[in-house]
């Protein structure tokens, strides 16, 4: 009563007041360290996109040099011409009879030392199941049964349509699995959670099986075993990663030869010729069209359900040159066959081409004046590569590289006549395999990627009026958590493969869908550490990951970032502000990246708001452990263009051995370079060949070369997963 | 003589303007997924912590207001944000809290001085004073906070690493 309880009663507001203000300050904290967290897992994704789709972007670079290559080198001994065909051989889709001979499992023996799971034809879930059971003890199916199950898998896709119709009548209910390439583990959390296909447990797969991943290998086993034994539940569309000269670049061809070192090349053959019969996409009562990229403002169902699709065996390749018993004697004709490129309407691919004339009627008469068209055009475009190169032109050259006197054979002619509509159909699969939606609308060039288009929600608007369709469902695009709507819920994006760029970085998703087409989904992450680490850890984890790329990247532009640099110290006094730093870094390196927010950990030592540039740049140099006696611009260009280097590498070595002469090596190095307007010393190719043991033969293990420069994309997973943290890994890597 | 020192201190102020305000545009680019210049409303707290403010839910709610559309659309637009929260930059507004306000914050919370919080407390005043987390908030710093040993929060060491997580 009185004064005492009044004392109280304030001495009590006055505490739960201070508690009060010492929550909010709390919480206020706490929510700033949340939110600065969350600016980072943003920006760490945008690095790993900006650089992965800048990569897509080597393909156009590598095109540019096979153009270059066919239109200026002149092979001046027949080993030169020999490789040279070797880069430029267009592999064709083969006969039956051909497939057979190429095939022969027959021929290749198992041994009774081999403890893996033996397959017998028709296949039974029970083989299945095995297979299952022997890739999770880490066993490797035989090269004989490999080959038999493309074998049978090929003569199954040969049935198929393009467009592949499924009903929710007969499946209950249908899951859609996104990109998964090569993570195993991904499958396995699948079928645990969800079952494996059965009739009462339908699955389409949308492609990108393999590569970058390293259990391709058994994931197609695994989804063609499948296929065979629940042909009526089992569908698989055909991805942008189903094409060999995209597997060369990232890792499935690598992954093949190393498992398979005897029969990998066949392997390798064979997986051709069942890539190119997958179907394109997968229609769900006639509402719900499922394909792998996306489409495009031109794209017609009708015209992609026409086209004899085993044609298309590599979407990405580039000019074909003629091939006649080895020895070149015509510069192509081009856009006959398989792929042709910059296609005469609205092109997917820049990079120069020559435009055939349009196909003519049967008549000889204007058969004639085709191959006369022709004739000049590629005359023409001659001229103009000539003189932007100012190539010199000796008498002997022309006899090679002019066209003036090679006949036109008629069936280089009737490839001319059906070169335009090849190429209409050719656009048709690379939209479908490679486009991307955006928010804006229309359709434009999708110049990241170097393929397909950039699709906007009138383009999705209109191709689903056309054809009474309901939704699109596609995949292509990793997606922070494995799902994502877009196009006012029109499209779905939807990807597998979790952890994708490093562990924490992604959950993988699937869609279930039943007859009410309503999709659900469920999310997961296949790595048992991504869940023990706090938020911080994750983020802080794959953070580590995309600065180490993007440092990685920006001293790959060392010349010209100092010119850049230079350029904003005028005084010359060897700092610039750093508020000019992230505009000459964003001009070199274009990757459209918020530097002012990666400033901080890209940049440690400042004095008074200024980088001393140099010295910056020298440490980056010193993380990359660059080799010291090796000129440090040819260094640069290494790693600028390491994916593209690897590329041809493995064109050349076509016969998977690993390795090339060291001649091979030598003539590559000149011809990129010179391609590429690099100043390279026959001096400094030496000394690049000396710092490689590859005196074996005259040989050299390119894999070796790429190991000594770390060139060698770093691995993802569990390497790392052993290094950092005390749990040991959940899989061992291979 | 005077008139030069005004003009290069004007120019300096420019350049500062301008940095800060490529910085603005910077973070609130990385929300900008449709590329038009807007950001969701729900991610304005997120921009406005990342460019070193520390705000209370109220002040951001203040802020917000100044920046929303009169008819709200659930977006806001780069225009009317850069004018404020260049602003609010160069008046130095919502600066962090230094780590020894912070620490007395955690000792008036803790009731009986032992250098700890048990996680029901913790709990109790972050979900129920002040301006209440969600479960989701919640969960996520218990992960970080907690001692697995003791099952308590002994708030020094927390805030020491989570200081050194900051740089």
């Amino acid at each position: 009563m009185g004064c005492g309880s009044s004392t109280n009663a304030y001495y009590f507001l006055r505490k739960s007041e201070k508690a009060f203000k010492a929550a909010v300050l709390i919480q206020r904290w706490y929510r700033r360290y949340v939110a600065r967290l969350e600016m980072r897992r943003r920006c760490t994704w945008r690095i790993f996109q900006s650089i992965e789709y800048s990569c897509e972007q080597d393909q156009i670079k590598l095109h540019n040099f096979f153009s270059y290559l066919m239109d200026h080198f002149t092979p001046s001994s027949s080993k030169e011409r020999d490789f040279i065909s070797r880069m430029l051989t267009e592999e064709e889709s083969y006969k039956d009879t051909e497939v057979e001979k190429l095939c022969d499992y027959e021929s290749v023996e198992v041994p009774d030392s081999y403890t893996g799971p033996h397959l017998s034809f028709p296949l039974l879930p029970d083989h299945a199941t095995a297979l299952l059971e022997a890739f999770k003890q880490k066993q490797q199916l035989h090269a004989r049964y490999v080959l038999k199950l493309l074998h049978e898998t090929r003569k199954h896709l040969m049935q198929l349509p393009n467009i592949k119709h499924i009903s929710t009548c007969y499946s209950v209910s249908f899951r859609v699995l996104g990109d998964l390439h090569g993570r195993l583990d991904d499958l396995f959390l699948i079928f645990y959670k969800n079952g494996l296909p059965s009739p009462e447990k339908s699955y389409v797969f949308n492609g990108d099986f393999v590569d970058r991943g390293k259990q391709s290998v058994e994931i197609l086993i695994i989804l063609f075993a499948f296929l065979l034994v629940y042909p009526k539940e089992v569908h698989l569309n055909r991805g942008n990663h189903e094409d060999h000269m995209v597997n060369l670049r990232y890792g499935f061809t690598k992954e093949v030869m190393q498992k398979y070192k005897v029969h990998g090349k066949k392997i390798l053959k064979m997986l051709q010729n069942v890539f190119c019969w997958l179907p394109l996409a997968t229609l769900i009562d006639q509402k719900v069209l499922i394909l792998h990229g996306g489409v495009s403002d031109m794209t017609d169902l009708e015209l992609l359900a026409k086209i004899q699709r085993h044609k298309f065996v590599s979407v990405l390749r580039g000019k074909k040159r003629r091939e006649k018993g080895r020895h070149m004697d015509s510069q192509a004709i081009n856009g006959e066959g398989p792929v042709g490129v910059d296609p005469p309407r609205s092109s997917s691919f820049p990079g120069s081409c020559l435009q055939p004339g349009p196909a003519s009627t049967a008549s000889m008469a204007s058969r004639m004046e085709l191959a006369q068209r022709v004739r000049q055009s590629v005359q023409e475009e001659l001229e103009n590569c000539r003189r932007q190169v100012e190539f010199s032109e000796t008498p002997g050259d022309k006899e090679l590289s002019c066209v003036s006197s090679v006949t036109v054979t008629e069936s280089e002619l009737e490839s001319c006549e059906t070169s335009e509509s090849s190429q209409e159909e050719w656009k048709q699969i690379v939209d479908i395999l490679w486009s991307d939606p955006m928010p804006q609308e229309g359709c434009k060039m999708n110049t990241v990627r170097g393929g397909g288009c950039y699709f906007g929600p009138d383009v999705t608007e209109k191709i689903l009026q056309k054809h009474s369709l309901q939704f699109l469902i596609r995949s292509h695009e990793c997606k922070q958590e494995g799902y994502e709507f877009c196009h006012n819920r029109k499209v779905l994006t939807i990807f597998s493969a979790s952890n994708y760029y490093e562990i924490g970085s992604n959950r993988g998703a699937y869609v279930k869908l039943g007859p009410d087409l309503i999709p659900h989904f469920v999310q997961y992450q296949a790595n048992k550490t991504a869940h023990t680490l706090t938020m911080r850890q994750r983020i802080s984890r794959v953070e580590e990951s995309a600065f180490r790329a993007l440092r990685e990247k920006l001293f790959a532009h060392t010349s010209d970032l100092i010119c850049a640099f230079k350029s904003y110290d005028q005084d010359e006094t060897g700092t610039i502000p750093l508020s000019d730093w992230a505009t000459a870094v964003e001009s070199v390196l274009q990757l459209g990246l918020p530097w002012r927010m990666l400033r901080p950990q890209l940049v440690c030592s400042t004095a008074g708001g200024r980088l001393e540039y140099k010295s910056w740049l020298d440490d980056l140099a010193v993380e990359q452990r660059s080799q010291e006696h090796i000129q440090s611009s040819l260094l640069e260009t290494i790693y600028r263009n390491r994916s593209n280097l690897e590329t041809i590498f493995r064109i050349i070595d076509s016969d998977h051995s690993g390795l090339i002469s060291f001649e091979e090596f030598h003539q590559t190095w000149k011809l990129f370079s010179s391609h590429m307007n690099i100043e390279l010393t026959d001096d400094g190719i030496s000394n690049l060949a000396r710092s490689i043991d590859f005196n074996k033969d005259g040989n050299i293990d390119f894999n070796e070369f790429l190991e000594a420069f770390r060139l060698l994309e770093h691995s993802h997973c569990d390497e790392k997963a052993a290094e950092l943290l005390p749990t040991p890994p959940s899989r061992e890597g291979s | 003589g005077e008139e030069e020192k005004d003009g290069q201190q004007e120019e300096q102020l420019f350049s500062i303007i301008a940095d800060i305000q490529k910085k603005i545009t910077d973070a609130f680019e990385v929300f900008d997924h449709e590329c038009n210049k807007t950001v969701d409303v729900r991610e304005i707290g997120t921009i406005i912590r990342s460019l070193g403010c520390c705000p209370s839910e109220g002040d951001l709610h203040d802020m917000l207001a100044e920046v929303e559309e009169e008819e709200p659309t659930g977006y806001i637009r780069l225009e009317k944000f850069l004018p404020m929260m260049t602003k609010v930059l160069m008046e130095r507004r919502y600066r962090p809290v230094p780590e020894d306000v912070l620490l007395r914050a955690f000792e008036v919370l803790d009731a009986n001085k032992c250098g700890h919080l048990t996680k029901e407390e913790l709990v109790k005043y972050m979900t129920e004073e002040g301006e209440p987390f969600t479960q989701e908030e919640m969960e996520e710093m218990l992960s970080a906070a907690v001692d697995p040993e003791t099952n308590t929060v002994r708030y020094r060491d927390y805030i020491t690493m989570m200081v050194v997580d900051e740089s």
